[in-house]
């Protein structure tokens, strides 16, 4: 990238996560945008922040995935004109964050959809949560969702959630369907917006651990670790090698769990109950070895910036290898039942297909954009220790379906157990914690990791105090939801449930 | 008169027994998935559980809303009086052939699709849709499975056709076999069981039954799942009696009699409950429109055990 832009400047930030700033006008933004999109990059995310008060303006950060390593474009807009050119067009998933940037901190981008996303009317149009002078509370202004009309002989709408019939978390799906035929979902999210970002200002860096750790229940781990890079990133800390590895077995015992528990579903929606029982089981063994090692089923407070919290002695590391064992025995049962099982594969087979061109059109990330023909995995891609040690094999599928989904699931589970038991084998000595370095000038700092979904990815900005001034943490949800509503288009109705159970998409932590 | 004591003491004892077969029906789900379950009287508890709660009713909802359930519950009822549960006599027998039995399901079902549709929520009308869709290709499957039947008798009363197939020498009859595939496919349907429908799914876009009485509440919920497992008791009983007739006791046979016919009839429902169970775990439900195809092949070979018995006489 510094060889095509020659006038822009960038900072490398230190930290486990190879990463530049730079800062750039609109037109530079777009640019580099293109420049990186054409070279097979992708979008993470942005997000804004206002600088008011230190007669800054506001700014935009644009955090891009482009192939040597993270870059953080920064735009400067004004007090009393945040307009930036929007991106939409050169990353389709730009357009529901930008749509979140202008409800949370009220900087539009120029054309694009004009529709809110995550402002459900709990506060008025021109109150910016995220800004520094925003009131504490105001009153609720509800108004009226504009969906997408499809219009045509026998076309009708079904209305789905946000409350389901299941213990589920809240979506609204608006199906446009003819018969049993979907021709069009539009999705509508926000509904657990619970002003995490918001909350986290003015947390000390150890409490925003506790905060981010419970942004996605079952992505805790991805979190957890995500956000303690990126505050030891801003203080320049390293942790030892011992609590590093301990990170990796705590992020890749979350995959596992999360897989077993997702085969289960997929089974159990697929009307195949015996698979949710038998996996269910597996899932559960597994969280209670959790609870006994870290003293939560899903261990919430095991990563903190600095280190790890709760050692794995010789013998706990004997408990977890026998229980990934015996995982890994059944697991290689179950997936022949599953694949031998006609009326399962019938349902899984060509369900809910995303073709690599459409993938990588839309910028799909994690699983399910390897269930789609990428090989893309922060885990080889931006791999930090012990993945730097120890490569995990890439899988990928190129079917798009949900059968490849479920093989996805399946391969990587059993790459995780065998990552699991090679470092839980061999853990290096060395402190559990180290005490977090100084504050660097602009303490900014970014993480990211593979979590089971894709990568999550997550910004710090500390005062000089210490605490923290902006934090964002980004869910991989925000670009594989717009993937399922072209996943689901030409399938039936009732197909819907499994397709969605494929994707299995974080609600809480896109909603933040 | 002891005749209708007789059949009035059985249609009772198919109302009140069906929650049980239902319960059976999970537990032994439960136990194939290697599961605790929660015992065969949960059907009961439910029951009891929605009867004590206030019914909650949509505010557009037409009269036809409030009495669907009831017509529903009544029309099981009634077919629980004219199939031969225990005793070859059934109290209302006389008055209604196999082909009116076809229609009293029919009656429940056009019922409970109106009151589906009557609130006008879209999951009523799209479980509403799906179920015309099961029924019209499932009822000539059944009225095919009983002309078999009524063929061999040269009657289409119930009686009459399980008293002369049970009467006959135990042998295999072709057309029998035949037609005892085709019904156990119609049953699986008109029962909202896996493969077709999925009694314990909470996922509202495959629905098919439970789509339909989503809008339910308290006793109007409970008389429709009271409904549900009598019309499961209903179609194991005409399963057994056209079938495995066996057992069946006349009223002539006395109390004495009655004990034999509810011990065997008791445990020829188990054993069904049983394969129905084990049906049910190993399959995955079907796509839905895979559901005609089900359907048409049970007509199919409805259709062909017709035909063997025309062709061979058996």
């Amino acid at each position: 990238m510094r060889e095509r832009f020659p006038d822009l400047v960038f900072h490398p930030l230190p930290g486990a996560l190879p990463a530049t700033r730079v800062e750039t006008t609109p037109t530079q933004l777009v640019t580099l945008c293109r420049s990186v999109r054409e070279a097979g990059g992708r979008l993470v995310t942005l997000w804004g922040e206002d600088l008011r008060d230190e007669g800054l303006g506001f700014r935009l950060c644009v955090a891009l995935d482009a192939n040597d390593a993270l870059i953080l474009a920064e735009l400067r807009l004004s007090a009393d004109n945040p307009v930036f050119p929007d991106l939409s067009g050169t990353f389709p998933s730009a357009d529901r964050l930008q749509r979140a940037v202008r409800d949370l901190v009220g900087l539009r981008a120029i054309g694009g959809d004009a529709r809110p996303w995550l402002r459900h009317g709990a506060w008025p149009t021109d109150v910016f949560p995220l800004r520094r002078d925003a009131p504490a509370s105001s009153p609720a202004a509800p108004a009226e969702y504009a969906f997408v009309r499809v219009e045509g002989d026998g076309v009708h709408e079904i209305p789905v959630g946000p409350v389901h019939a299941g213990i589920i978390e809240p979506g609204h799906f608006r199906f446009s369907v003819v018969g049993e035929k979907v021709l069009r979902l539009e999705e509508r999210l926000g509904y657990t917006h619970k002003g995490i970002e918001k909350r986290s200002e003015g947390l000390t860096a150890t409490d925003g651990a506790r905060l981010v750790a419970r942004v996605c229940g079952d992505s805790t781990a991805a979190y957890a670790w995500a956000y303690a890079m990126a505050v030891e990133s801003a203080t320049g800390t390293t942790p030892s090698p011992r609590a590093l590895q301990l990170r990796a077995v705590l992020l890749e015992r979350e995959r596992l769990a999360n897989h077993l528990g997702d085969l289960g579903a997929l089974g159990n929606d697929a009307g195949f109950a015996f698979g949710l029982a038998q996996f269910s089981r597996l899932k559960e063994d597994l969280l209670r070895a959790n609870a006994a090692v870290w003293g939560q089923r899903y261990p919430m407070d095991a990563i903190v910036p600095g280190g790890v919290r709760g050692d794995v002695d010789a013998d706990a590391a004997r408990m977890l290898t026998a229980n990934l064992d015996a995982i890994a025995l059944e697991l290689a049962r179950l997936r022949e039942i599953y694949d031998n099982h006609a009326g399962l594969q019938d349902r899984f087979l060509d369900a809910g297909r995303v073709s690599p061109e459409l993938a990588s059109q839309l910028g799909m990330v994690g699983l399910c954009a390897r269930a789609s023909g990428s090989t893309r995995d922060w885990r080889n891609a931006r791999p930090v220790f012990p993945y730097t040690h120890d490569a995990c094999a890439t899988v990928t599928r190129s079917q798009g379906d949900v059968a490849a989904r479920v093989a996805v699931r399946f391969d990587e589970a059993v790459a995780s157990i065998a990552l699991c038991r090679g470092w839980l084998a061999a853990l290096p000595a060395g402190d559990l914690s180290v005490p977090l370095g100084t504050l660097g000038a602009d303490a900014l700092g970014v993480g990211g990791v593979e979590g089971w979904r894709g990568p999550v990815f997550v910004a710090v900005r500390l005062d000089a105090a210490g605490r923290i001034r902006r934090c964002h943490p980004h869910d991989p949800s925000w670009h594989n939801w717009p993937a399922l509503e072209h996943a689901i288009i030409d399938n039936i109705v009732p197909d819907f449930p499994l397709i969605n159970k494929s994707f299995n998409l974080s609600y809480s932590g896109h909603d933040l | 008169m002891n005749d209708i004591l007789f059949g009035g003491f059985q249609a009772l004892l198919a109302i009140a027994a069906a929650p049980l077969l239902l319960g059976w029906v999970d537990q032994c789900r439960a136990w194939l998935q290697n599961r605790r379950g929660a015992g065969v009287l949960q059907p009961y508890r439910v029951l009891r559980k929605l009867m004590r709660k206030d019914a909650v009713i949509a505010h557009g909802a037409s009269p036809l809303f409030r009495a669907a359930p009831y017509v529903q519950f009544g029309a099981m009822c009634l077919a629980a009086a004219i199939i031969p549960v225990v005793s070859i006599t059934a109290p209302l027998a006389a008055a209604a052939d196999t082909i009116a039995l076809v229609g009293l399901f029919a009656l429940a079902r056009v019922f409970i699709a109106l009151a589906a549709m009557d609130i006008g929520t879209a999951f009523g009308s799209l479980g509403a849709r799906r179920e015309m869709l099961i029924g019209f290709l499932s009822e000539p499957a059944l009225l095919m499975v009983f002309f078999t039947a009524s063929l061999i008798c040269q009657s289409t009363l119930l009686p009459t056709i399980v008293g002369t197939l049970a009467h006959r020498e135990l042998v295999i009859y072709p057309s029998l076999a035949f037609a005892g595939v085709a019904f156990t496919m119609v049953l699986l349907a008109e029962n909202a069981r896996i493969p077709i429908d999925n009694p314990a799914t909470h996922l509202e876009l495959t629905m098919i039954h439970e789509a339909m009485v989503l809008e339910y509440s308290a006793r109007h919920l409970a008389l429709i799942e009271w409904a549900s497992a009598l019309k499961l008791m209903n179609f194991t009983a005409i399963g057994l009696a056209l079938f495995v007739p066996w057992g069946l006791t006349a009223a002539a046979a006395g109390p004495q009699g009655l004990a034999v016919g509810i011990v065997t009839t008791s445990l020829k429902l188990a054993s069904a409950g049983v394969a129905l169970a084990l049906i049910e775990t190993v399959s995955a439900k079907l796509r839905i429109f895979r559901a005609p195809e089900f359907l048409a092949t049970a007509f199919l070979l409805a259709v062909l055990g017709l035909l063997v018995h025309q062709l061979l006489g058996s």
